[in-house]
């Protein structure tokens, strides 16, 4: 029988059974560390230990390949480095503890690395790493960093540094459990590209050991040590369901063929390239404030249409929705800041930015127009922060002029959730942003984590505003769009579905278990898990009626309980 | 003490490979050099880190400087070609 399950926060909904491998944290060296009984013979042994490290990754280099025999080699280099060694020895000549004059000297030239920026600062890692072998090694410590993995493994540690999952040998990577980090870290960002199960924040992980055998449940943020035949059982039936699920790569429609398209929601023109084989139907949020946030100056007409050109081409002849600059408040730009704002979240940002610095729109949308001339792609595009029906109007207006045919406005604010009937009347469609008309329907700051609650998009206020902009759609006949995260819960795409949302709009990543969902359901079975949720009085009320109308194999194979 | 002065030929300077490469040779002639910037403090020319860590670029001068003059006329004629070229 299985003990407890250590609980932590679980990223993706992939499950694996595998053996322990854990990565050791770094040696700590107590700064009042004794003098060596015998300095001489001290001195040799920390020499002889530096060139048994050099050896160590120099083998290791040889049986890599690629980028991580380059990054072994070059640690292998610095290990075998006369000066480095030298300078630590003598300083153990003189009486410093072996561990201490590593650190030391190691120190003086992460030091000067650090400083001197760039190409060096990097090498600074890989210093880092020699000096905290060598000291492992002297300490009669573990080698620290993720080992050479020999067999399909889960890689359990306190927390992975960028650097640790550069070498990580992916092949192996059966699962990551991380003791510490969050759901935004490093490596939960990593694990979630890989597709590999991740949980993190799972403090008790701390008592696994290498060999362990552990099931690692990334939907339920679990992991269970020595997982019984029925745990077993289920990690490979999800296993088995979410591989199935992958095979799917056609158009997201209900069961009875309502079609609901299944959109990524990308920042740069890189994403866009690495879409041109995905499964999804095309881009529903081009956030393209990420091409002006680092810039001194705006960027200028023909940078922007060679960024929009690439996305277009990338995408085919696929649906792209460009969303016009969204900076301000939590983004701010070097050459339109509005110093001294007391709410920044409420002040000059996304469209309101018009007003200040109108040749930013003028600008976008002349190289939004630029890079449709030039690829034949015809982009859709679409304002942020839109309080009001003349903002849509004057926006379309100017959209329209440029050259751009289909013109459409975000719902964030809450007033214009409530008038989507003549912001419709506008604009060719509208796309609901979930995340911001949370915070402005709630008045809770998006980024205080402990207000997580008042954010939850299950709050029956937000089902009603999203409904009402849906209503209103349908009713016009114009495609409603949601692009903010809460399209990537199941439950919440197939309550959007029943509700009258086109599209959902999300990370990559998220589209298969969306699709799957949609197929298993009728749209008249979305449509009555809407009105049951409507019907909640609150947030956990509105999910459990929704969930409560789910198949319950899609409940199994997405883990959704 | 014999010396000389050279600018550097790599184009990514003194650092990564042609670091690697001049070290070891330095390394493998047993001669004891030193490498620093015209009036910059002296350090092992046969230290990667040492000297990675003068940050030298393309075409910026260094003195060598050591007992071996031969020695030293190989590691300017190294220094002065792009040791990434080959």
């Amino acid at each position: 029988m299985s003990a407890s399950p250590i609980t932590g926060v679980g990223v993706g909904r992939g499950a694996v059974v595998g053996p322990v491998a854990r990565a050791h944290p770094v040696p700590r060296v107590p700064a009042d560390a004794p003098s060596p009984a015998d300095p001489a013979a001290a001195a040799d042994g920390v020499t002889a230990v530096f060139a048994e490290v050099a050896d160590t990754l120099q083998s290791r280099a040889e049986a890599a390949t690629g980028t991580l025999s380059e990054v072994l080699s070059a640690t292998a280099l610095m290990a075998r480095d006369a000066a480095l060694s030298g300078q630590a020895a003598a300083k153990v000549r003189e009486g410093v503890a072996p561990s201490l004059a590593v650190a030391q000297v190691a120190g003086q030239f992460i030091e000067m690395f650090t400083a001197a920026g760039g190409y060096m600062a990097e090498r600074a890692t890989d210093l880092a790493s020699v000096r905290d072998r060598v000291i492992a090694r002297l300490e009669g410590l573990p080698e620290p960093g993720v080992p050479a993995l020999s067999r399909p493994s889960v890689v359990v540690a306190e927390d992975l540094s960028p650097a640790d999952t550069a070498v990580l040998d992916l092949a192996n990577v059966l699962g990551i459990v991380i003791e510490k980090g969050g759901p935004t870290s490093h490596t939960a960002i990593i694990a979630g590209q890989l597709g590999l199960p991740c949980v993190v924040r799972a403090t008790e992980a701390a008592g696994l050991k290498d060999g362990d055998v552990v099931a690692v449940d990334a939907a339920h943020g679990t992991v269970i040590v020595d997982p019984d035949e029925d745990v077993r059982a289920a990690v490979e039936a999800r296993r088995a369901a979410l591989a199935e699920l992958a095979t799917d790569t056609g158009d997201g429609a209900t069961s009875d063929g309502h079609g609901v398209q299944l959109l990524a929601n990308i920042g740069t023109a890189e994403d866009a390239e690495r879409l041109t084989d995905a499964a999804v139907q095309g881009v529903g949020l081009f956030r393209t404030e990420v091409l002006f946030l680092d810039a001194q100056t705006a960027p200028t007409e023909d940078d922007q249409a060679a960024v929009y050109a690439r996305a277009l081409s990338a995408l085919g002849g696929r649906k792209v929705v460009i969303r016009t600059l969204d900076a301000g408040a939590d983004k701010p730009l070097a050459f339109v800041t509005q110093p001294g704002e007391e709410n920044p979240a409420l002040g000059v940002r996304g469209y309101r930015l018009v007003r200040a610095a109108p040749e930013l729109l003028t600008t976008q949308l002349a190289a939004i127009a630029r890079a449709q001339a030039t690829t034949g792609g015809t982009p859709w595009v679409m304002a942020p922060m839109i309080a009001t029906v003349s903002e849509a109007a004057d926006f379309a207006d100017a959209a329209r002029a440029a050259g751009i045919a289909t013109v459409g406005v975000m719902v964030e604010v809450p007033a214009i959730a409530l008038r989507a009937r003549d912001v419709l009347a506008e604009v060719d469609f509208v796309s609901i942003g979930t995340n911001d008309l949370a915070q402005y329907t709630m008045a809770t700051d998006r980024l205080r984590g402990e207000l997580v609650d008042l954010l939850d998009m299950w709050q029956p206020a937000l089902l009603d505003l999203v409904s009402a902009t849906a209503e209103a759609g349908v009713e016009l006949g114009k495609p409603v769009g949601v692009c903010g995260e809460s399209a990537a819960d199941p439950v919440m795409a197939l309550v959007l579905t029943g509700v009258g949302v086109t599209s959902l709009s999300m990370s990559p990543a998220a589209v298969p278990g969306v699709r799957f969902a949609l197929r298993a359901h009728t749209l008249a079975r979305c449509q009555e898990m809407a009105a049951a949720a409507r019907a909640a009085r609150t947030a956990p009320e509105a999910r459990a009626a929704a969930l409560a109308l789910v198949d319950a194999h899609v409940r199994a194979v997405l883990a959704l309980d | 003490m014999a010396e000389r002065t050279v600018a550097v030929g790599s184009k990514v300077g003194l650092h990564a490979r042609p670091a690697m490469l001049f070290t070891q040779a330095v390394a493998a002639s047993g001669a004891s050099v030193t490498i620093a910037r015209p009036g910059g403090a002296p350090v092992d020319a046969s230290s990667i880190l040492f000297v990675m860590g003068l940050g030298v670029k393309n075409g910026e001068e260094v003195v060598l400087a050591g007992e071996d003059e031969k020695v030293l006329d190989e590691l300017v004629a190294m220094l002065a070609t792009d040791l990434d070229a080959e």
